[in-house]
């Protein structure tokens, strides 16, 4: 066993080099012999068929086959034509996971994007600005899952009268005489939210991390001139700095919208989706793994590839904008 | 020093075709190293000890894994071979995944028959009539405990730990102070609870938080319900999927436990306290200073939570339990029973040395006395068993005239789940029961 692994790892660190370093070597031997013009014109393609391979065994045929399999029974052993599809969209649970994807997306990605825009500012004029941003991006640095455990403590819940170890019941008894503790994750009118603030503590200080950066990078004479000509902080902040700050302001949204697509392990740890909590990537995982229905769990799969897609695309148009 | 043109071309020629020499040799070296590596973990051949190791799966934490230390301790000296245990909750998905990875591991231990029979049909488990002594096994568990595990016609599994489902918890001090004698019947025992919710006491304490299986314990609840009012046989073809939940028998099951579950005065701390409370620590409020709750619903397993939780407390005395009580006589005899099934993907001769001891006496010894468990092991003496309490509970267990599995562990996954998530709906608005038993019937439709 432990041979095997010392192999495998003596493979990776040292075969994988090596054998690029031959594949090029036989290539510029192969190439050399053909003419130098069309060498010129070859050699980038046979450059790039190594990562090429790679993309094609680990990304594009699983996605190929993913959607194949979307359209089988649950074992892939026939075609169902798109009856996965009728049950995705029919299916009561499905359409509260849809129904919750959406509450995430709004109010996650606005939560995170907005507080994270406001913190970047702010802190910009202070001293201990390192520190505070520090304290806000900590939260990046745990587990999903050891964040969905902390705050399943934070949320615990005791009956009235009984001490109350959970964080957040403890302090709103304390604060507010006659306070009912709450269940914050086992009542449907709130559990939703509860999940969500998770994820936006989770979130906001990478969003703070990346506008910060587009912040700096806004001239400090643009500023300057601005505030000759008479304008004020506030008029700075909404003529100046969110205008020249559009394009990462939509990467950081972007990218937040597909992380909330695929939101799962909060959900998974705090309530696996129970009382009206569901969400698509949980409910694709329990369809794959729990009950074994591939062609569902694949159907699953293809729409939320379907829902990022444009996403994705839109953050990749910004971001070659931006570097080009 | 200078190096020219010609020397440039001729270093780069010269360490070009070295590496790449190089590289073919190392890739030759690694491959072989990799097949030797793996033949020499399958070429161990048993000669006194065996040496090796076995890899074992199963949703032990706690208690129950101590024992399981101390289980498997003997036979790791004796044999030589390593147990590599690694514990779950999610066991059903973890197993899924490594075995339709090709991992699986040598052993698993699982609580649901239905999952062992699909695995079993996909032919993923080896047949242990090869394996083990039958005619022992024969003698040493009920043929029910064996049926059980047979799938196909091929034995597949071995029942190493069980419980008597649907015992009632209480303090015995404490129902004495009420003066309630121990109820017989179900009428008896609601009287009593009303009673007492009649006085701003809370009779009952529900717990349903069980991470990714939360509701479980509700199940049991309903479980134990229809066994004593529909009976066994309308019980099976409930968890076959034959008998509709929005049946009047299934239906009148859950009314009877919204009787309690669904009064806030009946239930301590309110539906809010029942739904996030752990399973395991729904004990508690019977033995607090004064007590919160007078009864509690949960296998003969409590046991051991309550000796870790209160260690103070003495079994018999200070805790105790009664079987559920008769709801209509014609089903008096009929007891849940639940239990955790060894099964075996790998065969190695270190996973059949691990479970020819694990599904002997000796092993199962261990469960008995760490008050964890019973042993569906005739073999196991009940004088093995600590006190009179789990004396009684494997009394119970042998002595049934019909014991039947828990329901919902019988059901596929995808309807055990969906029953699990039901029991919480119902929990929180138990106006909305006709609603979620039709969801339920749209699932059975669909998945059996």
């Amino acid at each position: 066993m432990y041979m095997r692994i010392v192999a495998l790892m003596l493979a990776a660190i040292v075969g994988v080099p090596l054998v690029l370093v031959a594949y090029s070597y036989l290539v510029e031997k192969l190439i050399s012999r053909i003419r130098p013009n069309i060498q010129k014109r070859l050699r980038p393609w046979f450059w790039i068929i190594p990562a090429f391979l790679l993309l094609l065994i680990f990304l594009i045929y699983p996605v190929v086959n993913t959607f194949i399999l979307s359209f089988k029974n649950a074992d892939s052993s026939k075609f169902v034509g798109i009856k996965n599809y009728i049950y995705v969209f029919t299916n009561h649970t499905m359409l509260i996971a849809m129904r919750n994807n959406l509450l995430w997306l709004i109010i996650f990605t606005s939560f995170t994007v907005t507080l994270g825009l406001l913190i970047a500012v702010l802190t910009d004029r202070v001293k201990y600005e390192s520190v505070a941003k520090a304290f806000i991006f900590m939260p990046m640095a745990i587990s999903f899952v050891a964040a969905g455990v902390i705050w399943k403590f934070m949320y615990e819940y005791r009956p009235k009268g009984t001490p109350q170890i959970g964080t957040l019941n403890a302090v709103l008894t304390g604060l507010i005489p006659g306070f009912k503790p709450k269940a914050w994750l086992f009542d449907p009118s709130i559990n939703n939210f509860a999940l969500i603030m998770v994820g936006i503590w989770m979130w906001t200080g990478f969003c703070m991390v990346i506008l910060s950066a587009g912040l700096k990078g806004i001239p400090d004479s643009i500023l300057e001139a601005a505030r000759i000509d008479g304008a004020g902080e506030w008029r700075i902040f909404w003529r100046i700095i969110i205008p020249l700050m559009k394009s990462t302001i939509t990467v950081v949204a972007t990218t937040m919208v597909i992380n909330v697509l695929k939101v799962f392990d909060i959900v998974y740890v705090m309530t696996n989706g129970n009382l009206n909590t569901e969400v698509i990537a949980n409910r694709m995982y329990k369809e794959m793994f729990s009950f074994r229905n591939f062609g569902r769990a694949s159907a699953i799969a293809t729409i939320l590839l379907i829902a990022i897609t444009p996403v994705m695309l839109i953050n990749i148009k910004r971001f070659g904008q931006k570097s080009g | 020093m200078r190096i020219n043109l010609r020397d440039k071309y001729y270093f780069k020629e010269v360490v070009m075709r070295k590496l790449a020499y190089f590289t073919v040799f190392i890739l030759i070296f690694v491959f072989l190293l990799a097949e030797t590596g793996f033949a020499g973990s399958k070429e161990e051949k048993p000669s006194g000890a065996i040496g090796g190791s076995v890899s074992v799966i199963a949703q032990w934490g706690g208690n129950e894994l101590e024992i399981f230390n101390k289980m498997k301790a003997p036979f790791e000296k004796d044999t030589g071979i390593k147990v590599e245990y690694e514990g779950t909750r999610d066991i059903n998905a973890i197993l899924t995944t490594r075995v339709q990875a090709g991992n699986p591991p040598d052993i698993a231990v699982i609580s649901s028959p239905a999952k062992m029979a699909e695995f079993a049909k996909a032919g993923k488990l080896v047949d242990l009539s090869n394996v083990l002594d039958i005619s022992k096994l024969k003698k040493d568990y009920a043929q029910g405990w064996l049926d059980l595990a047979t799938v196909d016609g091929k034995l597949v599994g071995v029942f190493v730990k069980t419980a008597v489902k649907g015992t009632i918890w209480y303090s015995p001090p404490n129902l004495k102070k009420e003066g309630i004698a121990i109820p017989k019947t179900w009428d008896k025992l609601m009287e009593e609870s009303k009673k007492l919710a009649s006085e701003g006491k809370t009779p009952w304490s529900v717990g349903l938080e069980s991470g990714s299986a939360s509701g479980w314990s509700g199940t049991d609840w309903i479980e134990d319900i229809v066994l004593r009012t529909a009976g066994p046989e309308k019980y099976v073809d409930w968890y076959k999927g034959k008998l509709a939940w929005t049946s009047p028998e299934i239906k009148k099951a859950w009314q009877m436990w919204g009787e309690i579950v669904a009064n806030e005065k009946m239930i301590y701390g309110g539906k809010q306290y029942v739904l996030s409370t752990n399973f395991g620590q729904a004990a508690q409020p019977l033995f607090t200073e004064p007590p919160g709750a007078y009864f509690h619903h949960q296998a003969t397993f409590m046991q051991g939570f309550i000796a870790k939780q209160f260690p103070n407390l003495e079994p018999g005395k200070d805790y105790n339990f009664f079987a559920f009580p008769t709801i209509d006589k014609k089903y008096a005899k009929a007891v849940e029973g639940a239990g955790d099934v060894c099964i075996m993907f790998n065969d190695t001769p270190q996973a059949e040395a691990f479970i020819k001891y694990f599904a002997g006496a000796k092993a199962q010894t261990f469960w008995v006395k760490g008050g964890s468990g019973l042993s569906a092991n005739r073999s196991v003496a009940l004088s093995d068993y600590p006190d009179d309490l789990s004396r009684n509970a494997a009394k119970i267990l042998t002595s049934a005239e019909m014991v039947v599995f828990d329901a919902s562990d019988m059901m596929p996954s995808a309807m055990n789940q969906a029953f699990w998530g039901a029991v919480l709906d119902y929990v929180q608005n138990p106006q909305k029961l006709d609603s979620i038993l039709e969801k339920l019937d749209k699932i059975r439709e669909d998945v059996y």
